[in-house]
């Protein structure tokens, strides 16, 4: 059947795969015929996902990104991969007067840090081939919207933006291909046991032009845009995917 | 841990406000200058201060600032 946008005989290696956009990720990758390793900190959850993969080449590796000797670990037990989605994310709501430097390295340790050593470690262990592509998840939140107690989830996903760009650049001689999906509010757990009460996001979802936040399906399929040869002339660019949240 | 130290702690997160107008039983949310961010920072002062981590539901069930006050102190037993 004709598909441009197939995945298959790609082998795609998906972090914060135990849920939320990660998750559907993983799942609908494994639906275009690809490979998929996922990875999570969380066994039971991971699992959970792993078995709702399609296909029999796929693998699971446990393995916490904050952690250089767990990092070191995924990459050296990964297979040579077509495509990486740098995915795992996690916030701490809080206002500007009170980051700490613990709190403030929590974040980046896992929105900023970990991509970059990730992809940093899989080039130079050569576990990415040639005509690759490198996705990350980053966020409206940084480099195009601010909103309240947001400071350090949109510090941490504004750098991550500048990583794009640069590694775009500097891996292009390799034909390995860096981009970023720019969700707006999907709903994921990420929020869940935060600070926001159901009625705030209830006046939220009205900021948003199409009436309601996204779901993980609606980024897993950009993400497999930019995983998939349809893509192939698209480097260093971002798909902002936020149901019009930006143009007001 | 003192009420009255508590009472000064939420104040001390809004800006411009006339502080006597400020009791254990003021309905918080009733304050002219509460807003989101208001809340996220007596949160986070919660937080900081108390050691507690309340999320928003919780807070939710609270009305004045005496409310809150012993919701922390029951967390922080």
């Amino acid at each position: 059947m004709y598909n441009p946008f197939s995945l298959k005989g790609k082998t795609i290696l998906v972090t914060g795969a135990s849920s939320g956009i990660g998750k559907i990720t993983a799942i609908e990758c494994s639906k275009l015929g690809a490979n998929i390793i996922i990875t999570g900190r969380n066994a039971e959850r991971l699992q959970e996902t792993f078995e709702m993969l399609e296909g029999a080449n796929n693998q699971m590796i446990i393995a916490d990104l904050s952690c250089d000797h767990s990092l070191d670990s995924l990459v050296e037990k990964c297979p040579i991969l077509n495509g990486l989605v740098n995915n795992a994310g996690s916030t701490i709501m809080l206002p500007t007067q009170f980051i700490s430097r613990e709190k403030l390295m929590e974040v980046l340790e896992i929105n900023t840090i970990a991509p970059i050593l990730l992809t940093q470690k899989l080039i130079k262990r050569k576990k990415i081939q040639k005509n690759s592509s490198v996705v990350i998840t980053d966020s409206i939140s940084g480099v195009k919207v601010a909103s309240p107690g947001n400071v350090l989830y949109s510090t941490s996903k504004s750098a991550i933006w500048g990583f794009v760009k640069n590694a775009a650049l500097d891996l292009a001689g390799k034909q390995i291909r860096v981009n970023a999906v720019c969700p707006g509010m999907i709903e994921t757990n990420i929020l869940d046991n935060s600070m926001i009460s159901n009625e705030e996001m209830s006046e939220d979802i009205k900021k948003y032009p199409l009436k309601r936040y996204g779901k993980p399906e609606e980024v897993a399929y950009a993400i497999i845009y930019l995983l998939s040869d349809a893509s192939s002339f698209t480097t260093g660019a971002s798909i902002v995917i936020d149901g019009g949240f930006t143009l007001t | 841990m003192e009420i009255k130290e508590f009472l000064q702690n939420f104040i001390d997160q809004f800006d411009d406000i006339d502080s006597k107008k400020i009791t254990f039983n003021t309905k918080y949310r009733e304050i002219d200058d509460w807003s989101s961010i208001i809340a996220l920072s007596v949160l986070a002062m919660i937080d900081d201060e108390y050691d507690v981590q309340l999320n928003a539901t919780e807070m939710r069930a609270t009305e004045t600032i005496e409310d809150l006050y012993k919701l922390v102190i029951s967390k922080n037993n």
